[in-house]
């Protein structure tokens, strides 16, 4: 029998870490508590697969475990007192509330649920409106602007050039060490470094990130947050990953951003995706950046982005699923990604680049610090 | 950064004064690092020849394509990603009706059987299931459509997810003409080693083969020609009434025990379904007192903690063991087994001081975990303690009857003499069934 391409299988390759691990991720270590409205399930994969700092940085991360006569009846009111109890015996700064798919579904209203726990513990608390239908980008996207919008305090902006990191989570960049990376880059520029959203930063420092001239949008999960502080305390936001060669492009365009009061993406001019062979499957802002590096060195390629970017320049870039990343790949020669892509790239040069939020743990030792070098890839590549 | 809350929880029953069964506060869950426990992919796997498909949304399909890809598995496992629409449209049955088909066809070889996973979703739309079957199996009548269950919303509704599973994993069997003298172990993870149970069973003239045995569909279907199915598992025993129901296949329920009057009470059944006497065991109970007391030697008065990761039957083998003069001080479960309760009875009365652990409770987050000098019999309770001697099994591990006793206080001897890497050991899924971390 006609046998029909189905959009949203998978046949032997992964899928990325969902939306309300994505929350969990990017509020970690800001002393909060963060709770998925779930049954079971979501709690062990974000601690097993998503969260390289779970076995030795205590962060408060839990499931309401859910039950079936609880999505029927709408036990709304356990859900408040069990979060309340918590709070009550942890005493967390906040508490945020994403929601799962059962939740979605019943169509319970978290971000009301958030108000009443807010009102019954007197501690800030938000709710996220996750579905775990999407990745972690919308989600740590959502957490991080509830940041942005609540917790940030009004600031005297710092004399010299400063930033703000957003969006550095181990989901993008592991936890080996590449966001110290990260910061060492920009301090080498003499940029005082306000903030990272959310790695090695304080809830204090977090606060006092209006004081910051320029925001760097190191992954897409801190795109919406840099709108909202553009929005709310006037500062311009750069896009871009601090990728080895590269990284001049970024402290410039900070240093114009500064100055013009405008919002650059540098990475933008260096993607000639007609002429590329090459292909680099991930994350937009750090596909993007690794592209503008390549091209440096006399290298064209082009991202391949499958999550839900907003920052794609075409219609054509929103792939998603195994059928349209393999007609995506159509006329590479290369291809850069993570190791569980590689059957999707048959036939083709393939160039193994672990990505946390793709495969997990199981390659996070061979993951690269391209902040240091991207010789490797280039030696791969040549 | 290494960061640890410091404070130290307080969540634990003092079991004298906890009636049976005890039970801890709900609300919140807490999930730990100790990730040995098999999950409902590790079990599908152990069907030869057959291709697991999950059709769920992302959050749920990261945590089970994460667990195929650590096996090293992921030539065996696909999925059907959810959508929002797919849940509005109605459309839910013609999305797995032709992604089935679709992945099928992508196969480089078609699998003997397909374990098809739906999820707490489909329970809730209404998915209409029995079509989707029926049609899958129209259209491809050459492979075993097998429906299996992810869905964990229901874990408190009739079966758990663990015991659908085992029931499912035998579901492919079709009625053959029995073979008197063959027997099959059904609902275990781990191999049944051999030992006494084996003994008597090919003293008696019987074969026995399990799952774990093929590595071809066509082996596992000749479980089918079994009259009778041994269970040890007190999560299997579903699985043994559908197969008596389907196939009529008896079950002899011999459970996991720590035990001597269990175990020979067990051996005494199945000696009486094979037709034989049952053989004199006390040498193996000298056997197994002998390398208890050797073990107790070694370990003398050290704090000895137990978790339901190590055994489903934790409480008995806390009376196994205080009762030969082990020091054990805590016991690491969120709920016990009815099959417990005479354990937990006379524990309460030679050792009321023993404290009772949860694991998922909050407030188990902020434990400081540095209770170094005990000897952990679990993962669970080895992460819980900070400890690094820890015995580093799961599931049981095929410890059935004397042979399995004699073997866990070996076991324990290791485990107290050998320092073990704990960070590494607990944090891999699904511990003894491959992986390539």
């Amino acid at each position: 029998m006609p046998v029909k391409p189905v959009k949203q299988t998978y046949v032997n390759t992964s899928l990325y870490a969902a939306d309300a691990m994505g929350v969990c991720s990017a509020l970690y270590e800001l002393d909060g508590m963060s709770v998925m409205h779930d049954a079971s399930g979501c709690n062990s994969t974000y601690t097993t697969h998503d969260e390289p700092r779970w076995y030795d940085f205590d962060s408060l991360v839990f499931i309401t475990a859910m039950t079936e006569h609880e999505a029927l009846m709408g036990d709304d009111e356990k859900t408040v007192r069990d979060i309340s109890e918590a709070a009550r015996q942890l005493n967390p700064r906040f508490i945020a509330l994403a929601g799962t798919t059962i939740p979605a579904m019943c169509g319970i209203d978290i971000p009301a649920l958030a108000r009443l726990i807010e009102a019954e513990t007197g501690i800030p608390s938000f709710g996220l409106p996750t579905d775990g239908m999407h990745s972690y980008l919308r989600g740590a996207a959502l957490a991080f602007d509830a940041i942005a919008s609540r917790f940030v305090k009004e600031t005297e902006k710092t004399a010299a050039l400063s930033v703000n990191i957003l969006g550095l989570t181990p989901l993008d960049f592991s936890y080996i060490g590449i966001e110290e990376s990260i910061k060492a880059a920009v301090k080498a520029a003499d940029i005082e470094i306000i903030s990272s959203w959310a790695m090695g930063s304080s809830p204090e420092d977090i606060e006092k990130s209006a004081s910051a001239r320029v925001n760097l949008v190191v992954s897409e999960t801190g795109l919406e947050a840099a709108k909202t502080l553009e929005k709310r305390f006037g500062i311009p936001y750069v896009i871009g990953t601090l990728i080895s060669g590269f990284t001049t492009d970024i402290i410039e365009a900070i240093k114009t951003a500064d100055a013009d009061k405008r919002n650059i993406n540098p990475a933008e001019i260096f993607i000639g995706r007609d002429a590329a062979s090459v292909a680099v499957i991930g994350e937009y802002v750090f596909a993007s950046s690794l592209c503008a590096a390549l091209s440096k060195r006399g290298i064209s390629a082009y991202p391949v982005c499958p999550l839900e970017s907003r920052l794609k320049a075409k219609p054509s870039d929103s792939v998603s699923d195994e059928h349209a990343i393999s007609e995506e790949l159509k006329n590479a020669g290369t291809v850069i990604a993570d190791p569980l892509y590689a059957p999707i790239a048959k036939g083709k040069k393939f160039i193994a680049l672990p990505h946390e939020a793709y495969s997990g743990r199981i390659f996070r030792e061979s993951i690269p610090d391209l902040t240091e070098s991207i010789e490797k890839i280039l030696k791969e590549l040549i | 950064m290494i960061r640890r809350i410091t404070e130290n929880a307080a969540v634990s029953l003092n079991l004298g004064e906890t009636p049976w069964p005890p039970k801890f506060p709900g609300g919140l869950e807490y999930s730990s690092p100790a990730r040995g426990t098999w999950n409902i992919v590790h079990v599908g796997m152990l069907l030869p020849e057959a291709h697991l498909i999950f059709v769920c949304a992302e959050a749920c399909l990261r945590g089970v394509v994460l667990t195929a890809a650590e096996m090293g598995a992921m030539d065996r496992f696909s999925m059907i990603n959810i959508h929002e629409n797919d849940i509005t449209s109605g459309g839910m049955e013609t999305l797995i009706i032709d992604g089935v088909g679709d992945i099928l066809s992508r196969l480089e070889k078609k699998p003997r059987a397909v374990l098809l996973y739906t999820s707490c979703v489909h329970h809730f739309i209404g998915c209409d299931l029995p079509l989707v079957y029926k049609t899958l199996r129209e259209n491809h009548p050459e492979v075993d459509i097998i429906n299996c269950y992810m869905n964990p919303i229901m874990r408190k509704s009739g079966l758990t997810p663990d015991q659908l599973m085992r029931k499912q994993l035998y579901a492919g069997l079709k009625a053959a003409e029995h073979d008197p003298k063959k027997l099959i172990f059904v609902g275990n993870d781990f191999p049944t080693p051999e030992g006494e149970l084996r003994e008597l069973i090919g003293f008696a003239g019987f074969s026995v083969s399990e799952i774990q045995d093929f590595s071809d569909y066509d082996g596992y279907l000749s479980m089918g020609k079994a009259p009778a199915a041994i269970i040890f598992n007190e999560a299997a025993k579903p699985a043994g009434n559908e197969l008596k129901r389907r196939l009529g296949i008896e079950t002899i329920y011999l459970p996991y025990s720590w035990d001597y009057a269990e175990i020979r009470a067990g051996y005494e059944k199945l000696a009486g379904y094979l037709g034989v006497h049952v053989p004199d065991y006390s040498s193996l109970e000298a056997e197994c007192e002998a390398a208890a007391a050797r073990a107790l030697r070694l370990i003398g008065d050290t704090p000895v903690a137990i978790d339901y990761t190590l055994t489903y039957k934790p409480v008995g083998l806390a009376y196994f063991l205080a009762s030969r003069g082990f020091n054990v001080k805590r016991i690491y479960g969120d709920g016990y087994s009815k099959e417990e309760q005479a354990s937990y009875e006379k524990l309460s009365e030679i050792r009321p001081d023993i404290e009772l652990w949860p694991t998922v409770n909050v407030m188990m987050r902020k434990t400081d975990r540095a209770e170094t000098d005990y000897l952990a019999l679990g993962q669970k309770a080895a992460y819980f303690l900070g400890t690094d001697r820890f015995v580093n099994i799961v599931e049981n591990d095929g410890l059935y009857g004397f042979g399995g006793i004699i073997r866990l206080m070996a076991l324990m001897e290791d485990a107290y003499k050998t320092p073990k890497d704990t960070k590494k050991l607990v944090q891999i899924k699904g511990w003894g069934c491959g992986g390539c971390l």
